[in-house]
């Protein structure tokens, strides 16, 4: 226990800028991650058949392949292609990876809409690009926000990974100092106090979020009951 | 009155091996309303759908206002602006108020101001009686104000033809008298009305011609004082004797 101490204390700093290196890589791969998943769920529902294949072979070699391998791959491939700062080359690595699960995600939701919405927007004149914009998105957008959370906290832990890449987050700097201290145990295990940590404080916020959200969007809105009446005598009418 | 709205000419439509719309051949005239009846997968909704087009058609022709159909036409959506539709469903857009419902189409397809937008509107949920209810979103409605939401929604397109189906049929039987006056009015405000109902009592006070539908066909038609007093089909009879 005291040398789990030391290794804090003395290594503070470290521990907690690294800390701040996940935070930001997984934000910053997260938010092309949704740039990516949006684009690649239009694709997914798309009429074209192409667009279509392409939005599945992605999606498929991302959920095919260990993320190791998608990185180092990903990582070679950008680098060969561009220089990146470490920081970027694995952030975009990791939005890539990412971009696939969010793509479900906003393909599940935007499916999810009531296709009898779709019906009333068409007999009103609205446009496909108009209907989409104005009824759809709003409420799939909403409904997205639960599982991106959730693909957030998934992405701060993977984002250990690019410690491989030579980024020096979280991970990657628990690596370094187990190399000098030859603790490895104990500096591991204060690394991995710090990921509980960050995503214990993530899953309070987001389920700040979600209930506020269930507030002001309660299901059932402009479905009505699902119960037939095929009693219809005069009465009611006459 | 006299004016052809809507023309039906040997229209077919199939799911597969069910004949579904099966020889079609109808007019509805301007001012008109129609009364669409028959059993439970007779047709009616795939035919009442067929008129703004979210069904088409596998042959025949559809005619509107003067202008034909084909089978993938040019702009439907501007035709769908001219007929406007409610459902069973309702199918309010849950996240927007009974008026921001009312206004979408108009302010967004039609282009209409804002503000006259609204005014036009709130005269129309004053009309439906929901005046009060303007600033609701639909879960905080009954089915009945939901219903009679969509409906000024619809009108507020100003179409030229409306087509219900079904609506009062998810609704508790104490909510659809509110329902069928606001359609009731409208049919006596000259509105050329397409229905799909199973309310007997209203087909026969509105209705200015009623269609029975049986296994895709229009087996008969006809005013409503001859069709349910003295219907001529075997089929109609026991149709009626089941219903009413
Ligand atoms: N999308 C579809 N694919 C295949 N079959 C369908 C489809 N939609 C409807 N049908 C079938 O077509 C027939 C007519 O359906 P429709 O909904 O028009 O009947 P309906 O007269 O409106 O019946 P109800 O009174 O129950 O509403 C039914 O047998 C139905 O099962
Ligand atoms: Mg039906």
């Amino acid at each position: 226990m005291t040398s789990l101490w030391e290794i804090l204390s003395e290594n503070f700093m470290m521990f907690t800028e690294a800390a701040g290196v996940t935070l930001r890589l997984t934000a910053v791969s997260l938010f092309f991650a949704t740039f990516i998943g949006l684009v690649f769920a239009f694709m997914k529902i798309s009429r074209l058949k192409v667009l279509n294949l392409i939005a599945d072979g992605y999606i498929g070699l991302i959920r095919g392949l260990p993320l190791i391998v998608q990185l180092m791959f990903l990582y070679f491939g950008i680098s060969s292609l561009v220089t990146l700062p470490r920081f970027w080359a694995g952030s975009v690595a990791l939005a890539i990876h990412s971009g696939a699960y969010v793509a479900e995600i906003f393909r599940g939701a935007i499916q999810s809409i009531d296709k009898g919405q779709v019906e009333a927007a068409k007999s009103l004149g609205m446009r496909q690009s108009l209907l989409m914009r104005r009824v759809i998105l709003p409420q799939a957008a909403l409904r997205a926000i639960p599982p991106i959370g959730n693909q957030f906290i998934i992405g701060l832990k993977d984002s250990s990974l690019v410690a491989y890449l030579g980024v020096l987050e979280l991970y990657g700097t628990a690596l370094l100092i187990q190399a000098r201290n030859f603790k490895p145990f104990e500096t591991y295990l204060v690394a991995g106090g710090y990921y509980l940590l960050m995503v214990i404080i993530f899953t309070i916020l987001l389920r700040k979020l979600e209930n506020r959200l269930a507030v002001t969007t309660r299901p059932g809105g402009g479905n009505g009951k699902q119960k037939r009446r095929r009693v219809a005598s005069g009465q009611a009418a006459a | 009155m006299n004016e052809l709205m809507i023309k039906y000419e040997e229209v077919h439509k199939y799911y597969d091996d069910l004949h579904v719309l099966n020889d079609i051949n109808l007019e509805i005239k301007r001012g008109e309303v129609m009364v669409l009846i028959g059993p439970s997968g007779s047709g009616k909704s795939t035919l009442i759908r067929t008129m703004n087009f979210l069904e088409t058609i596998d042959s025949g022709t559809i005619t509107i206002e003067g202008k034909t159909i084909h089978r993938k036409t040019e702009n439907l959506d501007k035709i769908r602006e001219r007929v406007g539709m409610v459902f069973q469903q309702f199918n309010l857009f849950p996240h927007m108020t009974a008026i921001e419902n009312v206004i979408e189409a108009p302010v967004h397809v039609k282009r209409i101001d804002k503000k006259t937008a609204r005014e036009k509107g709130m005269a129309l949920l004053t009309k439906v009686g929901l005046g009060d209810k303007a600033d609701s979103h639909p879960h905080q409605l009954s089915g009945g104000q939901q219903q009679r939401v969509a409906i000024a929604r619809s009108l507020a397109m100003e179409p030229d033809v409306m087509l219900f189906d079904e609506v009062t049929s998810a609704l508790d039987p104490e909510l659809v008298g509110d329902v069928l006056q606001v359609m009731k009015d409208l049919a006596r405000s000259g509105m050329t009305m397409v229905v799909v109902t199973h309310e007997m009592g209203f087909a026969r006070e509105v209705g200015d011609r009623v269609l029975m539908m049986d296994a895709g066909q229009i087996i008969e038609e006809g005013p409503p004082e001859k069709f349910f007093i003295d219907p001529e089909n075997e089929r109609t009879k026991r149709f009626l004797k089941e219903i009413l």
